[in-house]
């Protein structure tokens, strides 16, 4: 008897907080489809009157929004690319190949994790003014193309890989590069995906930096876009929570079908610490 | 390359990021650390003759400026209030979570998780309206409890808790995530013997479940305190570091200061406040950690 209020009570502790944290998601996904109006009434409405396309229509033929959303596909794809390779190449030399100075080098590179990013956007907006990088979409790659973070994630987990087996590709002929560019993606495979996942919505979801970097309305990436929309189109609700629906689904969807490969690289730092 | 000594390849993997690193991380920060001791501004970018070396100016100026003290009190009270509040939230979650009466836990852990991967900016534009003193969710929820409604992000004393709230909402699944790892490392056979030696539930959380945690709090803590000291997009969307200052943080101040005034100088000299700030505050977290791990 006990035990069947417990498992009640627990339940539904786990039901009301799944609806507290879905309820502004829900909100979000709701209002985006109520007609012009509908989302500021008083008292509220939490379901549409009736349905409309209207503003994900606008956002895309009058504000554009399908521009910023190419933009942050195409900055987000190409970061993650890069920074699978340059990532992968180096976490797999941490752990396997002995050079000299290289345990001194890799501690001096956990300890930059302390360093916020904001210390080193001002100098490097500079340097990419003399680059010709500002408002430009490699400019807002460059910074994401290596991470100590995908490094060590990397590193953590080659060193797992067996050295017979490295052992056998190199009696075989393979030079290091062979191995790191065939063999090391199959036997890293799992890490290698949460590495992508974790750097394509870092990327995705990046304000600050693309914010600095960016001038021409037509480089803006979402977030940029939306913040600006934000600011200017304050009473239109409706079309504001259709432009956050747009910002958040690739993320959220890329999440539910890859979370196992997502949450693996969270604790994969903090366990062990 | 191929068939080369493994000690040369080793070192040529590692080039091209530790490049990358080096060339878009390393020395911006360095050059950031001298940027702070010049009077570096708009006109320098075009003439870096210009360029004074100014020594401890910047500092002094922002001594002596009310809104760098005030960005410093919102970011202190953000983080120390928030920090905690996210934590807690995280840990309760995950307590929930790895209870064995849990049922469907891999759907609520899901669901948990899912405002970590939102887009910041857009979850804001999102909260900004539930936070509408007129037509938002809260007051609405508010009215049906039959409190007073708030001006949320209007009223200079709600606005920083608002921000909070979000903070919350949006980061205790990261943490919630890790502490579950943590719980399912604690072995069961602790938990048998207190049972064993008629422990309740509540003492079993005291003195089983919470020591045993000891490390994961200190991972938490420090990547919470990391993290809370950047707090930059949820001001800029919602209120622009208003009303009154209210929500002005140390990055915002930052952002307007070094790229909307090109005051790049006092915008560096603020970049290195926030890194002594979190390098200090991490090292003392490690340290009290330490110390009291040696003295249990």
């Amino acid at each position: 008897m006990r035990r069947i209020a417990g498992t009640i009570a627990v339940n539904a502790v786990l039901v009301a907080g799944a609806a507290v944290t879905l309820l502004p998601l829900l909100w979000m996904v709701s209002a985006s489809f109520m007609p012009t109006g509908e989302a500021s009434a008083v008292p509220p409405r939490l379901v549409p009157s009736a349905p409309t396309l209207a503003h994900y229509r606008a956002l895309v033929a009058r504000l554009d929004l399908a521009r910023a959303f190419a933009n942050s596909a195409l900055v987000a794809t190409a970061t993650t690319a890069i920074a699978l390779v340059l990532n992968t190449a180096a976490g797999y030399a941490f752990a396997k190949l002995p050079f000299p100075g290289r345990a001194r080098l890799f501690r001096a590179l956990l300890a930059a994790l302390v360093v916020p990013a904001q210390v080193a956007m001002l100098p490097l907006f500079l340097l990419l003014t003399w680059l010709h990088g500002v408002d430009t979409y490699w400019g807002v790659v460059v910074p994401g193309m290596a991470s100590v973070f995908g490094i060590f994630l990397v590193r953590q987990y080659a060193l797992s890989i067996p050295d017979s087996v490295l052992d056998a590709a190199r009696v075989d002929g393979a030079g290091e590069l062979r191995i790191v560019a065939t063999l090391v993606p199959v036997l890293c495979a799992p890490i290698l995906v949460t590495l992508g996942v974790f750097t394509f919505m870092g990327t995705w979801n990046d304000f600050m930096w693309p914010l600095i970097v960016l001038a021409d309305r037509a480089r803006y990436t979402l977030p940029v876009a939306l913040a600006n929309l934000a600011g200017e189109h304050v009473q239109d609700t409706e079309l504001m929570m259709a432009g956050a629906v747009l910002t958040v689904l690739p993320v959220v969807l890329l999440f539910v079908c890859l979370q196992r490969y997502y949450t693996a690289g969270i604790t994969a730092g903090g366990v062990k610490e | 390359m191929s068939g080369g000594r493994p000690s040369t390849a080793g070192w040529w993997l590692v080039a091209p990021a530790l490049l990358v690193i080096g060339v878009f991380f390393a020395v911006p920060v360095a050059a950031g650390l001298l940027l702070a001791f010049t009077d570096f501004d708009v006109y320098a970018i075009a003439r870096p003759d210009r360029l004074r070396v100014v020594g401890l100016a910047n500092w002094g100026r922002l001594a002596h400026d009310a809104r760098f003290w005030v960005a410093l009190r919102n970011t202190a009270y953000f983080v120390l209030v928030g920090g905690p509040l996210s934590i807690a939230a995280s840990l309760a979650a995950a307590l929930l979570l790895e209870a064995r009466l849990a049922r469907a836990k891999a759907l609520f852990r899901t669901i948990y998780f899912l405002p970590v991967v939102t887009t910041l900016v857009a979850v804001a534009v999102v909260w900004r309206d539930l936070y509408h003193p007129r037509h938002g969710l809260l007051n609405a929820a508010l009215a049906l409890l039959g409190l007073p409604a708030v001006d949320w992000l209007g009223d200079p004393r709600w606005a920083m808790p608002a921000i909070i709230l979000l903070a919350v909402w949006k980061n205790f699944g990261f943490n919630m995530v890790i502490f579950v790892a943590g719980l399912q490392a604690i072995p069961e056979r602790l938990y048998d013997a207190a049972r064993l030696d008629g422990a309740s539930a509540w003492q079993r959380l005291r003195h089983v479940t919470l020591p045993m945690l000891a490390p994961t709090f200190v991972f938490v803590g420090v990547i919470t305190l990391i993290g809370y000291f950047q707090l930059f997009a949820e001001p800029y969307v919602m209120t622009q570091g208003g009303p009154a200052n209210a929500t002005l943080s140390v990055v915002l101040l930052m952002y307007e200061e070094g790229f909307r005034w090109w005051n790049m100088g006092t915008g560096s000299a603020i970049a290195c406040v926030l890194l002594g700030i979190i390098a200090s505050s991490t090292v003392l977290q490690l340290r009290l950690r330490t110390a009291e791990a040696e003295r249990e």
